[in-house]
């Protein structure tokens, strides 16, 4: 292995007519520099842009006044999808002492294969494609994100950035390196494998469901 | 695989003939056509992140061992390994190792035309591993037993009912025999059966489409979902890679999905675009415990600086596939190899050699389509020619071709002579006419004439008519 | 204003009308026209088929058959595109020729593209009653640029309506050799563009490329098709009298 880790890099320098090197001055500079690209403009305000793409997806929303309304907002949308009152919570900070109605079943863990619906929190969302941005980590399992037909997201209003390049800036900021997993969700999961025909939820979650939280976290 | 592209007059000819193929081939062509217009006329930026994206990939090349090395460096940072192939046999025996020190029975598989390059299929089922393709359209041509026929859409040459009909064979074995009429049934069926495969896998093998300098994360993107349950629920993620998806930054990453997506499929971004980084971390609930990246070179080192350098640019988002009116009269499977239309035309003959490939670089109108909607510009027509330059240079043109192009030249070469003799054959054409204007067949001329009338010269050269005073 | 006319094989063997007609339309311009004898074909064929020396070969007699006139035009795009485009590329290894086939590029033209950069408001006088479809050859197209310069030439012939066919980008399928190496996927491209043709309902195809011209107007008299089809610069010219590509001499 490390044979053709010489051969196939001697190949390359011998190419390029230099010396390689992972700390070469040139990338690192290039690097460090963390140049955007041309930024595609907008007229609309984050939160605008962000439901509009969000429907243009067939991603659906709803308004939480606060953290105290989360319960009733889910509860909501399991009545109207006539979905039994149970799911699986992310271990995350927000959805932390919440008071669920009577007879439901929220249990905060990661999803496994039977799980229905689950609920989770973005680290944060991108009003350019009407995406969710979610970090893998303790109090959000990724398989929350995939594994249940009807996937339920709380975003704090406050999150939603105008591009996929200020959520770099803030997860550099916030966490200083990229989780496990960074998922960019965008709609729920979808395939036109057969005959070019768009159908939803090919392996993922059929449904997505944001939870716009008023105010922030 | 075993290559066929020698056969592409022969495949394609058959190809022609197929009507539920060609069904299958009109219902696609249009759609991704239409779709990639829209998406691109919505976005003023376009040209813009176009000539950022080339810039970005030629910077990354210029500097692919520093880049390779920053990535490698950031991927064991991140608790992963890398893994470097020169050749398929070398990938695979990577992906067979780690697969054997998992004591893996399953491997559930996400997407990757470098799989199918290296094979990995093959190699990981003689080994006797059960292997299932997860994305939709990849499960239905393994249970067909076919390659992919499109870079994005693999299954784009087959109709509802032959997917029915392939689910019905298989899945009725395992007691399921719900209908399978509509799409939505379809799809659903694949979903229930593929959910257990990923339940029960030990290990994920995906594609990538970017990997970060950066951060050391490989970047994939999905519609189905497939390629993150095949990353996420095994006890080992194994991302195939070729050497040239590098690119520096996240920033760069996020100009250059902009144009993929809009490419391929008319979207302004898939469903999941996810970025991994290495494997799970201490108190991580969920992720696979190992994290291995196998970088494949397969010729790629030797096209950086050549004469087909700028095919390293490539994305792979088969927006020249789906603008190629050779590739959308016959599909995919007629240029016999991985890879198929202009994109598949200039890789096909540098990996597996200019003897069997050699037809496809030449059946090409050199119309220029392709390098008009290419996001990252690449000059398909010119490296179409540049192989057909070779061709040329190593005698493996058909001796025919190399004579009668030889024995025009030499008239062509001589004014005075190549006047006299093709007023001759004008003369006497328009003689055979007959005055009818054109021919319905004519001795060495039926390649033209089995689809076409051959209109009939006018008379005499211009060059004759001009000589002797004529003006007008 | 003394104007090179780089005839090209095509129009030379099968359609001189067309080169006729471009002569007419040049001289009402005020140019005096000359058609240099050295000149045979640009070697596209040799070009396309890989072999660049036989393609180098053809050339450089043609640059420098060409070299001492203040304009060069050519009634092909595809031809024209060899000159313009691929000339300098062909000789990017001899300095000496490529700034010789630049020098040659700059000056030269695609008729139509000439014409409307030339030409001025009055100089076409020419009528036809009836729908008109254009044509673009790839080269024309995408090497060249030349789009919207036939169409406003087009717009003012008398009487004449405008119409456009549907996936106009599409190539015909005539591809120089393509077509009689690959008789069958021509044979379907042709097809779809001689449908497409059909469908637009112009009762004339023109184009500024008799390749693409030979090959659709071969593939509509299979059909059966009334579709006349004729050279750009022969509409232009007023010429619609004499018979259209691959019609009997006599009516």
């Amino acid at each position: 292995m490390s044979d053709s880790r010489a051969a196939i890099l001697a190949r390359i320098s011998r190419s390029l007519a230099h010396e390689a090197a992972a700390d070469a001055p040139e990338i690192l500079q290039r690097i460090e520099a963390h140049a955007r690209g041309p930024q595609p403009q907008w007229e609309a305000s984050p939160r605008e842009r962000f439901i509009e793409k969000l429907e243009k997806v067939v991603g659906t929303w709803a308004e939480v006044a606060s953290k105290e309304n989360i319960a009733q907002a889910v509860a909501d949308y399991l009545a109207g999808q006539n979905l039994p009152q149970r799911l699986c919570v992310a271990p995350h900070p927000l959805l932390e002492g919440i008071t669920w109605p009577d007879g439901f079943q929220a249990e905060r863990r990661r999803a496994v294969g039977e799980d229905r619906v689950s609920l989770a929190v973005a680290f944060c969302a991108i009003a350019e494609t009407g995406s969710l941005v979610l970090l893998a980590g303790p109090d959000s399992p990724t398989t929350l994100n995939f594994l249940p037909d009807d996937f339920l997201c709380v975003l704090p209003e406050n999150r939603i950035l105008p591009r996929m390049e200020d959520a770099w800036a803030l997860l550099r900021e916030e966490r200083g390196a990229m989780p496990r997993a960074t998922n960019i969700v965008t709609g729920p999961s979808r395939t036109a494998d057969v005959e070019q025909t768009i159908q939803l939820g090919a392996h993922g979650p059929r449904r997505l469901h944001v939870l716009l939280l008023q105010g922030g976290a | 695989m075993k290559p066929t592209a020698h056969a592409f007059s022969a495949n394609a000819h058959r190809a022609l003939h197929d009507r539920t193929l060609q069904q299958a081939l009109a219902k696609a062509g249009v759609g991704f056509v239409d779709k990639r217009r829209a998406a691109i006329d919505s976005l003023p930026e376009f040209q813009a992140l176009r000539e950022a994206g080339k810039r970005i990939k030629d910077h990354t090349l210029a500097n692919l061992d520093h880049y390779l090395l920053r990535f490698e460096q950031q991927v064991m940072a991140s608790g992963g390994s890398v893994h470097w192939a020169e050749s398929p046999e070398q990938a695979c025996a990577a992906v067979l190792d780690i697969c054997k020190q998992a004591n893996a029975k399953m491997v559930a598989k996400g997407k990757s035309m470098v799989g199918e390059e290296i094979a990995i299929n093959d190699a990981l089922e003689s080994a006797g591993f059960e292997v299932v393709e997860t994305d939709l359209g990849e499960y239905i041509i393994q249970i067909a037993h076919e390659p992919p026929s499109h870079i994005i859409a693999p299954a784009v040459h087959k109709t509802r009912g032959q997917i029915a009909e392939l689910f019905e064979k298989l899945h009725h074995q395992s007691g399921l025999t719900r209908p399978l009429q509509t799409v939505p049934q379809i799809v659903d069926e694949a979903r229930q059966v593929l959910r257990e495969k990923f339940l029960a896998a030990d290990v994920g093998i995906t594609g990538a489409n970017f990997l970060i300098a950066e951060t050391g994360s490989t970047v994939i993107v999905t519609n189905e979902g497939n390629g993150d349950l095949s990353a996420t629920l095994p006890r080992m993620h194994i991302v195939l890679a070729s050497i040239e998806k590098v690119v520096p930054t996240l920033e760069d990453t996020s100009v250059l999905l902009r144009l993929l997506a809009r490419s391929a499929t008319g979207q302004e971004i898939t469903s999941y675009t996810t970025f991994f980084t290495g494997p799970r971390r201490a108190d991580d609930p969920d992720g696979p415990e190992q994290f291995h990246v196998v970088l494949v070179d397969n010729g790629r080192s030797r096209m950086l600086g050549g004469d087909y350098h700028e095919m390293l640019r490539c994305i792979r988002c088969g927006a020249c596939l789906n603008h190629c009116p050779v590739y959308s009269a016959v599909g995919g499977h007629a240029y016999g190899w991985v890879y198929p239309g202009p994109m598949g035309a200039v890789l096909t003959p540098l990996m597996v050699g200019l003897q069997e490939g050699r037809p496809l670089p030449n059946a090409s109108t050199l119309c220029g389509r392709c390098e008009e909607v290419c996001p990252m510009s690449i000059p398909l027509p010119k490296l179409l020619r540049e192989h057909r330059r070779q061709e040329f240079a190593q005698r493996l043109t058909p001796p025919r071709a190399r004579w009668a192009l030889a024995a025009w030249a030499f008239f062509a070469r001589r004014p005075e002579l190549y006047r006299q003799a093709t007023r001759i054959v004008i003369k006497l054409l328009n003689l055979l006419a007959g005055g009818k204007g054109r021919f319905r067949s004519l001795l060495f001329a039926q390649a033209w004439t089995a689809a076409r009338d051959l209109p009939a010269p006018q008379g005499d050269t211009f060059m004759a008519q001009w000589k002797q005073g004529k003006r007008s | 204003m003394r104007v090179a006319l780089f005839v090209t094989c095509l129009v030379d063997l099968f359609r001189p009308s067309a080169g006729f007609a471009a002569v007419k339309l040049l001289e009402r311009l005020g140019a005096e026209v000359l058609v240099p004898p050295a000149q045979t074909c640009c070697g596209q064929p040799a070009y396309n088929s890989g072999d660049f020396n036989t393609a180098r070969e053809l050339a450089r007699p043609l640059i420098d058959a060409l070299a001492f006139y203040d304009h060069v035009v050519v009634p092909s795009g595809s031809c024209a595109g060899m000159l313009i485009t691929h000339y300098p590329e062909l000789f990017k290894a001899e300095p000496l020729w490529q700034a010789k086939a630049e020098t040659l590029a700059a000056r030269t033209r695609e008729l139509s593209a000439f014409l409307a950069e030339h030409g001025g408001d009055d100089f076409i006088d020419a009528s036809f009653a009836g729908k008109v479809a254009m044509h673009d050859a790839c080269s024309a197209r995408r090497e060249l640029g030349v789009l919207a310069q036939p169409r406003a030439l087009l717009d003012k012939v008398s009487g004449l309506e405008r119409v456009e066919l549907k996936d106009a980008e599409a190539c015909c399928g005539f591809g120089g050799t393509f077509c009689v190496k690959y008789p069958d996927i021509s044979g379907r491209m042709v097809s779809d563009k001689a449908e497409a043709v059909a469908a637009s309902g112009a009762d004339l195809l023109v184009s500024g490329d008799i390749g693409c011209l030979m090959n659709i107007a071969g593939r509509l008299k299979r059909m059966g098709s009334p579709v006349r089809v004729y050279h750009l610069a022969e509409v232009l010219a007023g010429m619609t009298e004499a018979p259209a590509i691959g019609e009997p001499d006599k009516p």
